[in-house]
């Protein structure tokens, strides 16, 4: 019997609300499934499972208040399917609702048979908008441009008051993980200023050899150096609980700011075994979530180190505030060009000053050091990431 | 397409990006990125987004001459008149 609990989607979650269950008894789930989806501080989370079995009973209904380690649910092993499953009664009637939400009527309408104009059909197929959706304004009811313009506007505007409030509460949630941090943890700080003129050069070549939607930022050979640099300085990839605890999988949290204030930080898992154009793909499939608060269990729980990157055009560098139990929280600033003495040579060269913060009951400046020469040692040999 | 028609089809592009932003009230030579505060990564979404409507490819060492509203519509103008010549 396996117990699955509400997990811990960061230090700063004591609990969430159950929105809705994506399994029912009789279910079999595989490791990484999605089987719930939480409602926090921090959006909608779809919580995975992390064991495989089959779901003998859902412990909590709907809408109910869950604190962190509630059991939530019982699976049943492998082993152990020859028991048949039992349905809790509270629970049973929910996950039906669940299973009709995920198949959608789907009414055969072929969008031939809607009157529209070739640019109002053209428009709807780039967008995405059902024309059968839509009622048309043109002549004989056909569906025009501006019909279709009305619907992208509908489709893509916020929802002004739940924007607002998810907003403030993602500000208390940063408000207490950093006021925490700042109680408890000793932070000491260092900054290394970064050569970034072969990285820029080796972007710009890779850059050229790919279409549009395959180019690589900048970011992505930031993120790779630091997971290089981990894999040599795993003190800094680890948890502070009752001492160090190293991590051995290195997972990125990578910070991503809203618009309306505040900060998500979606662990970008497994950074060192990903290629830069892997990495890329995983940032354009990420980034768009966080934005919109749509993120899974692991992504808010898994991260090993903080990691932030101002980009273009801002300031030259951050210093961070620890994620507790992390120990270490990495800030790049923006390139900016600055004069570079070098082998007696005065020249002008793009630079980029990364900086650490760490805990220094894990760390010592010592090891916070190493650890950005790695990052500047690596970022040189930008075709080795 | 008209020049007024593209600068439509940006502005709902900017909208699916920045769905918090105003781009209808982007001014001609208002710098499209510092005005609506989008960063690098929503910048590629945007230039990804557009060449792949207009079809037309934008080559990165163009980034720094599509900074603002008029700058991009001449570009992609020119672009498709390329495009057509071709």
């Amino acid at each position: 019997m396996i117990e699955f609990r509400m997990p811990s989607l960061g230090a700063d979650m004591e609990a969430g609300i159950l929105n809705e269950w994506l399994i029912k008894p009789g279910d079999s789930v595989q490791r990484g499934d999605i089987i719930a989806v939480v409602e926090t501080q921090k959006g909608l989370i779809e919580i995975e499972v992390f064991d495989e079995g089959i779901v003998e009973r859902l412990l909590v209904q709907e809408d109910e208040k869950i604190p962190v380690g509630t059991v939530m649910a019982i699976l049943v092993g492998d082993k152990e399917q020859k028991v048949a499953p039992v349905p809790a009664h509270a629970a049973s009637p929910q996950p039906e609702k669940a299973t009709d939400k995920k198949l959608p009527a789907e009414i055969p309408v072929s969008p031939r048979s809607v009157r529209a104009t070739p640019l109002a059909r053209h428009m709807a197929e780039e967008q995405g908008i059902d024309l059968t959706t839509l009622t048309g304004s043109g002549e004989g009811g056909a569906i025009t441009k501006e019909d279709v313009e009305k619907a992208i506007v509908e489709k893509v505007a916020p929802e002004p008051k739940v924007q607002s409030a998810a907003a403030d509460s993602i500000r208390m949630a940063v408000a207490a993980a950093m006021s925490r941090s700042n109680r408890e943890i000793p932070h000491y700080y260092l900054s290394a200023k970064v050569d970034m003129r072969r990285a820029l050069n080796w972007l710009t070549e890779a850059n050229k050899q790919r279409s549009v939607k395959q180019r690589l930022l900048l970011v992505v050979l930031l993120i790779k150096a630091v997971a290089k640099a981990l894999a040599e300085v795993p003190d800094l990839n680890a948890y502070w609980e009752n001492g160090l605890q190293k991590k051995d999988d290195i997972n990125i949290g990578f910070a991503v700011s809203l618009r309306k204030g505040g900060v998500m930080i979606p662990a970008l898992h497994h950074v060192d075994r990903k290629s830069l154009d892997e990495l890329m793909t995983l940032l354009n499939d990420v980034i768009p979530r966080a934005r919109s608060l749509k993120l899974r269990s692991s992504e808010l729980s898994d991260s090993t180190i903080t990691m932030t990157s101002l980009g273009e055009g801002n300031a030259e560098q951050v210093f961070g505030v620890i994620y507790p139990p992390q120990v270490a929280v990495v800030g790049f600033g923006s390139v900016a060009e600055i004069p570079w003495a070098e082998n007696g040579m005065l020249d002008v060269r793009p630079a980029l000053t990364v900086t650490l913060a760490a805990d220094h009951r894990a760390t010592d400046g010592i090891i916070g050091s190493r650890f950005l020469m790695s990052i500047k040692d690596h970022l040189q040999n930008p075709e080795l990431l | 397409m008209t020049e007024q028609e593209i600068q439509q089809t940006l502005t709902g592009i900017l909208k699916r990006i920045a769905p918090e932003e105003d781009p209808e009230d982007l001014q001609p030579d208002d710098d499209i990125r510092r005005t609506l505060g989008i960063d690098s990564f929503d910048t590629l979404q945007f230039i990804v987004a557009f060449s792949d409507h207009f079809g037309i490819d934008t080559p990165e060492e163009d980034y720094g001459k599509i900074t603002t509203m008029r700058e991009l519509v001449a570009y992609i103008r020119k672009a498709q008149g390329a495009g057509m010549q071709q």
